[in-house]
């Protein structure tokens, strides 16, 4: 006996088994990201009222950059229309279209990639300085004209700097919590269009030094383990449907039926992909 | 056949993990002296820091009770009932030639064949395997070991592996069963065995994500140096660790227990399932309300997502939310208790076979009922204050599982022995087995319930010798518990040694098998030729009747199987 049902729906049920497979994963993978959203609700409930960095545990606002996620929510949302015009051409038995449709498609999924790896970057080479008198700013560092990655107090003590010049971030009116009263001071350097203040600390004053990484706030430890587990997704579907496109056309020849239904399940998942950066978008960006 | 690959791997896990025990009980019974005839290899396997002299040290004891409770649950149990039972028995059960994604399936074994060694090699690098308890609570699990490459985090990958492939298992036999079952297999017609796999599938593929969420995070706690779990103001041993903090233990203890109770019922729902089809075989008559079977199954299926929180009493709820995992965990004992009462009645006027699996399913049936019932005063929340983390829980998840489960899989195997291999198991050398294995077990476990209304704690590694040993509040009696303890162990070790001969031996010269079907059972697993070709059927079967119609009145056998028209 051959397993029934891998092409053909099931009369009763009206499906075909990866249709049914394909759904009950999507609904873990509902549970895996539901589990982080959870996470990231109650770890942001619990962290304490006030303006980071000065509350040391409180809460990041408004550091990640609004029009690059807006312009990538874009670029995923195009991806998820071609996915389906790429299956749709192959029920028009219109393999040339759908390799049109399905390139457009990888081609956004890592056109997403690289720009998050750019965001990602300019994370990195943004810092939070801590002084020993108890304030802090952010910013990023000026060392021979650029800012270095993941550098702490110790590098800046091996290359022997005594002064650290920083681009101060003047803070915009998003870096504040909602209900937190806003400093004139804010909206007159907003009028002024004035975004950096390069200033100076000795280095004996600075307490530390750290890079935007998963350890220096609870901010960053599920903004990066969120994005990069769905940049993982991504990238596993640019894979999967990369092939489909570039090595699919013997399969189609021989079983047509069977290469569309693997292009439906595919495109369900990565329909799904799109949906995470749906909630994640605004999650982690906007609030 | 990779259920056959998955029942040979996990038996020997829990074999493993039953020696883990042994070592341990020895610890428990005679603190301080060497370990016999393993002690000194001990030694040189594992390092002086962790054995030395053939001394069991705090750090072993402690890694050996992770790795205990981690082995048995997702290395033993769980691959025995749902990867080995359920790829073996419910593709026959539903009529189905294979499961749905047969390379899934491969797949799915060899993660969980991976997530194993990965386990197992834990116990070789330096600082020993994961030691802070099969729960890895936070900050514990992340402060425990400030190797880079530590138990723990050995422990968090071998974890996600085993995750990532149950979640595949689960995937396949759900698609199976909905998918894949023959013509006139409609749902009410389904082996309580096959309704018990598909719930218990569907907590594994809802409950698991969460643990692999929260796995992640720990990982990056461990590697990356966040603060997921760690809170502000931390402060391990006297100084203040350099990390951002902000992070919440309990949230930890939420994902983990929201994952970690389902797959309670992760172990028991297919063990009951076995334990219905051994004894509707053995009583030559019908399983006593298969609806309500199949409702209560359903039931505990929904409930067992909404009573996480019973584990976490202490951790200062309020009381309104006590209140409410209170009464859901009051709510899921109903259905609980249905599934015994129907299978307790199916017994009652029965003409019973006492062979070996069902002497297994009937000690199942009072071991369960035990376990239970003792559930119940840690489900309160008044009465958890008191005895939370005490032996009693050790006791009560332990009657659960060991004479519990573990009984259904031993009646599981003797049953399905001859389907896979065309031979019989001995009866004799299987009646030993389950008398010298229900004594014993009993001997195990009865007494915690002793020790820890007296107040003893768990994962003590003296054993309790600290606070009952002398001074205020000694209590020699339960120390002397131990040794009792500690015997009937080693009496259930040599007790099962009737059953890994049996086993090897019959394989080849076991009584041969007169038919495809020697238990004369109804449902279509036994309509197959012995062993099932690639495949499974020789012929395309068809339900045309229910799956229990044993002593039909009128007909000439008394059983008829499913598989027959007419």
């Amino acid at each position: 006996m051959e397993i029934p049902y891998t092409v053909k729906p099931r009369p009763d049920t009206g499906l075909y088994n990866a249709k049914v497979g394909i759904w009950l994963f999507l609904a873990s993978e509902v549970m895996l990201f539901g589990a982080f959203f959870s996470a990231y609700i109650l770890l942001r409930v619990g962290a304490p009222e006030g303006f980071w960095p000065d509350v040391a545990t409180g809460w990041p606002h408004g550091l990640l950059n609004i029009p690059i996620g807006t312009f990538n929510t874009a670029v995923l949302i195009a991806s998820s229309v071609t996915v389906v015009m790429a299956w749709a051409a192959l029920k028009e038995n219109n393999f040339p279209k759908f390799q049109k449709f399905m390139v457009f498609t990888v081609a956004c999924a890592l056109g997403f990639l690289t720009i998050k790896t750019f965001e990602y970057n300019e994370k990195f080479t943004h810092y939070v300085v801590r002084l020993k008198d108890g304030s802090a700013v952010t910013g990023h560092l000026n060392v021979d004209g650029h800012s270095p990655r993941f550098w702490t107090l110790q590098d800046v003590e091996e290359k022997k700097i005594e002064a650290l010049k920083v681009e101060v971030d003047v803070p915009n009116k998003f870096r504040f919590p909602v209900g937190m009263k806003i400093p004139e001071a804010v909206h007159e350097a907003h009028k002024a269009g004035k975004h950096h203040e390069e200033k100076e600390f000795k280095v004996a004053d600075i307490a530390s030094l750290k890079a935007f990484v998963p350890s220096t706030a609870t901010f960053f430890a599920i903004y990066f383990t969120m994005t990069f587990l769905h940049g993982l997704h991504v990238l596993a579907g640019a894979l999967v449907l990369g092939y489909f496109a570039f090595l699919g056309r013997k399969f189609w020849q021989q079983h047509p039926e069977q290469f569309t239904n693997r292009i439906e399940v595919a495109g369900l998942f990565w329909h799904f992909v799109d949906l995470v950066w749906i909630f994640l978008f605004p999650v982690v960006y906007l609030l | 056949m990779i259920g056959i690959q998955y029942g040979i791997t996990s038996l020997l896990f829990l074999l493993f993990g039953f020696l883990l025990m042994l070592a341990m009980r020895y610890q428990l019974a005679h603190p301080g002296q060497p370990i016999p005839l393993v002690g000194g290899l001990m030694e040189k396997a594992l390092g002086e820091d962790m054995a030395k002299g053939g001394v069991m040290q705090a750090d072993l004891y402690n890694a050996f009770g992770a790795m205990h409770g981690t082995i048995m649950v997702f290395l033993a149990i769980v691959p025995l009932l749902f990867g080995a039972f359920g790829n073996y028995v419910t593709p026959l059960q539903i009529g189905a030639p294979d499961m749905a994604f047969p390379r899934l399936n491969m797949a799915s074994y060899h993660l969980f064949f991976w997530g194993g060694a990965v386990m197992l090699s834990s116990f070789f690098i330096p600082g020993g395997a994961a030691k802070s308890g099969w729960t890895s609570y936070s900050p514990l699990a992340t402060m425990a070991d400030s190797n880079f490459i530590n138990g723990q985090t050995l422990w968090l990958v071998g974890m996600v592996l085993l995750i990532t492939s149950s979640l595949l298992g689960a995937v396949n036999f759900i698609a199976t069963i909905i998918q894949l079952r023959a013509k006139g297999m409609t749902w009410m017609r389904l082996p309580f065995f096959v309704w018990a796999q598909f719930v218990t599938a569907f907590l594994l593929l809802l409950a698991f994500p969460p643990l692999e969420a929260a796995g992640l995070m720990q990982l990056a706690d461990n590697v990356l140096g966040t603060s997921f779990f760690l809170p502000t103001g931390l402060v391990v041993n006297g100084s203040k660790p350099d990390v951002s903090g902000g992070g919440s233990p309990l949230l930890w203890q939420h994902l983990f227990w929201f994952l970690a109770h389902p797959e309670v019922y992760v172990l028991i729902l297919p063990a009951m399932g076995i334990v219905a089809e051994v004894i509707a075989n053995n009583t030559r008559k019908p399983l006593w309300g298969y609806k309500s079977l199949v409702y209560a199954v359903l039931s505990i299926g929904f409930l067992a997502f909404i009573v996480w929180a019973h584990h976490m009493y202490l951790t200062g709820m309020g009381t309104k939310i006590a209140t409410f995992f209170q009464t859901t965990t009051m709510m899921i004992s109903i259905p609980s208790v249905i599934i015994l009462t129907a299978l307790f009645i199916s017994l009652w006027g029965g003409s019973i076979r006492f062979n070996t699996p069902m002497l297994f399913a009937l000690s199942f049936l009072p071991m369960f009922g035990i376990g239970g019932l003792t559930g119940l005063p840690l489900g309160f929340n008044a009465s958890d204050i008191y005895l939370h983390d005490s032996y009693y829980v050790i006791g009560h998840f332990h009657y659960v599982v060991a004479p519990g489960t573990i009984f259904g899989i031993f009646a599981g195997i003797y049953f399905w022995f001859p389907k896979a291999t065309g031979r019989m198991m001995s009866e004799t050398l299987g009646k030993i087995h389950w008398f010298g294995s229900l004594i014993c077990m009993n001997g195990i476990f009865m007494p915690m319930f002793i020790q820890g209304l007296r107040g003893m704690s768990r994962r003590m590694y003296d054993g309790g010798a600290t606070y009952f040993g002398s001074g205020v509040g000694a209590d020699p009696g339960v120390l002397r518990l131990n040794n009792a303890i500690t015997a009937a162990a080693i009496a259930l070790a040599l007790f099962q040694l009737p059953f890994i001969f049996n086993f090897f031996w019959s394989i080849w010269n076991g009584k041969k098998v007169e038919s495809d079907n020697p238990w004369e059972a109804t449902t279509l697993d036994w309509q197959t030729p012995t062993p099932p070709p690639h495949g499974n059927f020789a012929t395309e079967p068809v339900a045309h009747r229910g799956p229990y119609e044993y002593s039909v009145p009128g007909s000439k056998k008394d059983f008829t199987p499913q598989g027959q028209p007419g």
